[in-house]
């Protein structure tokens, strides 16, 4: 029985407002926890079974070429060590999110250095690991292209778009900003580097790996190894973080795969921490030319976004940097261009909110620019240019709730009573600084299936992922609430390829798409309980596992007289996804001291202020804004992937060198969220949170920065040495 | 080479190359996979353990340096159905999401707080011979060896907080 719903209208019931089980929404415990504090949850490499072989990747040493020769004799030799494998079945780089077919393969070609090309297989880790570095590769090199560049681009015409006059709206306009910003390329830096366990029996392929979105990861893995995708199964129960790096099957897991099958033996694969940086995904660079144009009240006129990326060849995927910009602001000039440069550099895919992320952030910081140019306080600038319509493709907000989270924010934070600007104290001299947020909506196909079973308890099963973001939780909050069970006797099961499909973690669609698979399940099942009770299922009430009717209480038990009830769920998007603009909006504000003599920046405080339809768990959402405001405070301060000018090498490819923010770089951060409901999103009226968080973050504590010293940094982060020289300037001021 | 280990109270006869590192030698020979490994360079804390009342990183110590060594990995804290106040904290506070650097979070904190009462100041310490006081600064600073990417810091220092004020969650 399944109960399959397109979300072709908008659902304004608010059904789970009228349920009364009382645990949605809640700050409910995650269930996983007690596994995850105690080391008893299984990420991929923890399911070792018996027999397992160890291998260990081997990269490339040149930016492009071909490989001619591996001495695999040789490694063979080598004590433990089992096999060398390579070939045309191995994967370049990782598939980009949703692919759902292989990505490019082969190891002879070379398109970027840490590609990698082999696997040394030995009974244990460490022979293997002296084995991958004992290879000797032998190629002829060809000249690489390593630096993105403009004027070679491809200009895709899909991506370029514009209205009106934005030249002679600049012309005209009372203030403008015109200027350049960069953002460096970012890596995702999950805790759990990319890891997988593979075994067969007989031609059935088991993996234990570390993946998003199994219902693809299933297809590409498949497609990779050219078998049949029935006799594929992946186990992805816990995934130790994946912020993008994880959607789509990645070449450790093919290599495991591979090895495996070789060998007759299960083979556990890790990446190492350098591996990860080198051979999954990275943020792309880029470069954006932002332009405002504005009239004397500060009321925008224009806006000009034009974006440059760059990617290995062969790849569709193109950081969708002014994702957001077409409908964040009013303006009725606007351009959007779109530039994407072809480079022998690591792959560039999904990295927490891909566009918005660094496209917000960097409008941010040019609306800050023109805040100052206009005289208007920023948070008022914005307040002036929130559009009643969506102006990009004129069709209706589904919501609209960044005045409410400008409003909001503004109040928690103090804004009308923050310090002054520049003010000194000792060494330090703070300020304050605030920005936007915004993110699309989406919804995906997503299927889920939940059984109630005549003692009481309910199971809800699903392929989908918890990757952090608290799947196990909202999930067990939505059986709960909606069957009118108490959540310790909801049980979820998560992470297996043969449960029904999900739309998987990605994009912020997760929650939304497989709760309402859920929710659509357990409809279901209130309306067969309804029916044997003899009621409409609207008038039907489930609490703490009875059954109440026309004033009659029945234990759930009872009414289902020893058989279970099952239903599956089925989500899929529908006309509301075109026919309004569906986002998410949310309000930053951060206070900075600089100090005026090393140029060092400590946040003090950050607060953000987040609408995202209902909230489904406030404990879990508001871990994902801390989350994506931490991602935020690296990318404003200390995260930057630096690639060698000479061979595009990334040079601090550890984390070590590559800075994430630690325990001490984050001050007490503080969320509020907003209540809402959007009938537009899905029949739960929730929205994706795990994204907004990031999506302009950045740019508070630029903007901050800015209000502190004056200095505008418009190439991010903001290290030391892009304000010292201001600094010096103020100092001879005096 | 033989190694004699009492990891969590039991005693182990570990029969390892030398090149093996403490935290292999737990994940890939004694089955013990609550430590985890982030970057096996000493750079994430995921793989911290305690070594004679001492936390470290076990990725970067070989399991042969430990002869006759007490080791506590997370197994050895508590359980699902017995966790320890700080493991009771953190699932009540959220101070984790992904779990993955959760297990060496705990580890060191359960640590960190032994070193304070021991009196050793830290970076942030305002006066090196006073009594420390434990305010969210000292926390952060010490905590600050266990990098989170899910990025749970304020709440990992609630936790903490909690437990060292003798708060029950
Ligand atoms: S794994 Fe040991 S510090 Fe990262
Ligand atoms: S909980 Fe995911 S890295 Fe800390």
């Amino acid at each position: 029985m399944t109960a399959f719903h397109k979300m072709d209208e908008p659902d304004h019931r608010n059904r789970l407002d009228a349920m009364v089980q009382g645990v949605l929404g809640t700050g409910m415990d995650r269930p996983d926890g007690p596994e995850k504090v105690t080391g008893s949850a299984t990420y991929a490499h923890d399911g070792q079974v018996a027999g397992m072989l160890h291998g260990v990747m081997v990269r490339a040493t040149i930016a492009k070429g071909r490989l001619e020769h591996i001495d695999a004799q040789a490694v063979e030799a080598l004590p433990g060590v089992r096999a060398v494998l390579h070939g045309d079945r191995f994967l370049r780089n990782p598939a980009q999110g949703t692919a759902n077919e292989a990505p490019v393969q082969g190891s002879r070609d070379i398109a970027y250095l840490g590609q990698p090309v082999a696997l040394v297989v030995a009974d244990r880790f460490e022979q293997a690991r002296h084995g991958a570095q004992s290879v000797t590769l032998r190629y002829s090199e060809e000249s690489a292209s390593v630096a993105p560049d403009a004027e070679t681009a491809e200009v895709p015409d899909k991506k370029q778009s514009s209205a009106g006059d934005l030249a002679a709206a600049m012309d005209r306009a009372a203030f403008c900003v015109d200027a350049v910003y960069t953002t460096p390329g970012h890596n995702s830096a999950a805790m759990e580097p990319h890891a997988a366990i593979a075994a067969w029996e007989g031609d059935l392929l088991t993996v234990r790996a570390s993946c998003q979105m199994l219902k693809y990861n299933v297809n590409e893995l498949a497609d990779a190894l050219g078998v049949d995708p029935e006799h594929v199964r992946i186990l992805s129960p816990f995934v130790g973080g994946g912020f993008g790096s994880k959607l789509g099957i990645s070449p450790e897991t093919v290599a495991a795969a591979l090895a495996a099958r070789a060998l007759g033996q299960p083979v556990a694969v890790a990446l190492s921490r350098q591996q990860v940086f080198e051979a999954t995904m990275r943020r792309s660079e880029t470069r954006q030319h932002i332009r405002l144009a504005a009239d004397a009240e500060g009321r925008l006129t224009g806006i000009g976004h034009e974006a440059l990326v760059s990617n290995l060849e062969g790849e569709d995927f193109s950081e969708p940097v002014t994702q957001a910009t077409p409908f964040l602001y009013r303006g009725e000039n606007r351009l959007i261009g779109h530039r994407i440069s072809r480079v022998n550099r690591t792959c560039a895919g999904s990295v927490r909110a891909p566009g918005e992320a660094v496209g917000v952030t960097a409008l941010e910081i040019a609306m800050d620019e023109l805040a100052t140019a206009a005289g208007i306080d920023p948070v008022d600038l914005r307040r002036r240019n929130i559009p009643e319509r969506d102006p990009g493709e004129d069709r209706p907000f589904s919501s609209h709730m960044l005045r409410a989270a400008l409003d909001d924010g503004a109040a928690a934070f103090g804004w009308e009573n923050r310090p002054q600007g520049g003010a000194r104290q000792g060494d330090w001299l703070a300020g304050c600084g605030m920005s936007s947020a915004s993110r699309v909506n989406m919804i995906g196909k997503s299927s889920a299936r939940v059984t109630l079973h005549p003692d009481g308890t309910a199971l809800v099963e699903t392929d989908m992922t918890d990757i952090g973001t608290g799947t196990y939780a909202i999930l067990n909050q939505i059986a709960a609430e909606m069957l009118g069970l108490p959540p310790a006797r909801v049980k979820v099961r998560l992470g297996d390829s043969d449960l029904p499909k999900s739309a998987g973690s990605g994009g912020s669609w997760g929650a939304s798409s497989a709760g309402s698979s859920v929710f659509l399940a357990c409809e279901r099942i209130r309306q067969d309980i309804a029916e044997r009770c003899g009621c409409d299922e609207g008038t039907l009430t489930l609490k703490d596992g009875m059954a109440i009717a026309d004033n009659r209480a029945r234990p759930l038990a009872q009414v289902l007289a020893g058989a279970p009830l099952q239903a599956e769920g089925e989500i899929d998007k529908g006309k509301t996804s075109e026919a309004v603009r569906q986002a998410t909006f949310g309000a930053f504000f951060a206070e900075v001291a600089v100090n005026a003599v090393t140029g060092e920046t400590r946040l003090r405080r950050m607060h953000g202020s987040f609408a995202a339809g209902r909230i489904l768990n406030a404990k879990t959402a508001r871990s994902q804004c801390l989350g994506g405001m931490t991602f935020g405070i690296g990318m404003a301060l200390t995260e930057e992937l630096i690639h060698d000018p000479r061979d595009g090498h990334i040079v601090n490819h550890d984390l070590a060198e590559y800075h994430l923010p630690v325990n001490a770089d984050v001050p007490q951060l503080s969320v509020n969220l907003l209540e809402e409901r959007d009938p537009w999103a899905n029949p739960m009226q929730a929205k994706g949170i795990g994204e907004l968080g990031i999506c302009g973050a950045g740019a508070c504590i630029v903007n901050a920065i800015h209000d502190a010293t004056g200095i505008r940094v418009r190439h991010l982060p903001a290290t030391l040495d892009k304000l010292l020289e201001g600094l010096d300037r103020l100092d001879d001021l005096g | 080479m033989q190694t004699k280990l009492t990891i969590n109270g039991k005693s182990h006869n570990l029969n390892a190359d030398t090149r093996t590192t403490l935290l292999d030698a737990l994940r890939n020979h004694l089955g013990m996979t609550g430590t985890k490994k982030g970057c096996d360079h000493g750079q994430c804390g995921a793989c911290t353990v305690i070594v004679n009342g001492r936390r470290i990183n076990s990725c970067l110590t070989l399991a042969c340096m430990h002869d006759g060594n007490e080791v506590t990995t997370i197994e050895g804290l508590g359980t699902v159905d017995d966790l320890s106040p700080l493991q009771r904290a953190f699932v009540a506070h959220d101070g984790f999401q992904c779990g993955y650097c959760t297990p060496g979070q705990i580890c060191s904190a359960t640590a960190m707080l032994e070193e304070i009462k021991a009196g050793w100041p830290s970076h942030v310490s305002a006066d090196l011979n006073a009594e420390i006081a434990l305010s969210d600064a000292e926390i952060a600073e010490r905590m600050s060896g266990n990098l989170c990417r899910c990025a749970a810091y304020p709440n990992i220092v609630e936790a903490i907080r909690t437990v060292a004020q003798g708060g029950r969650t």
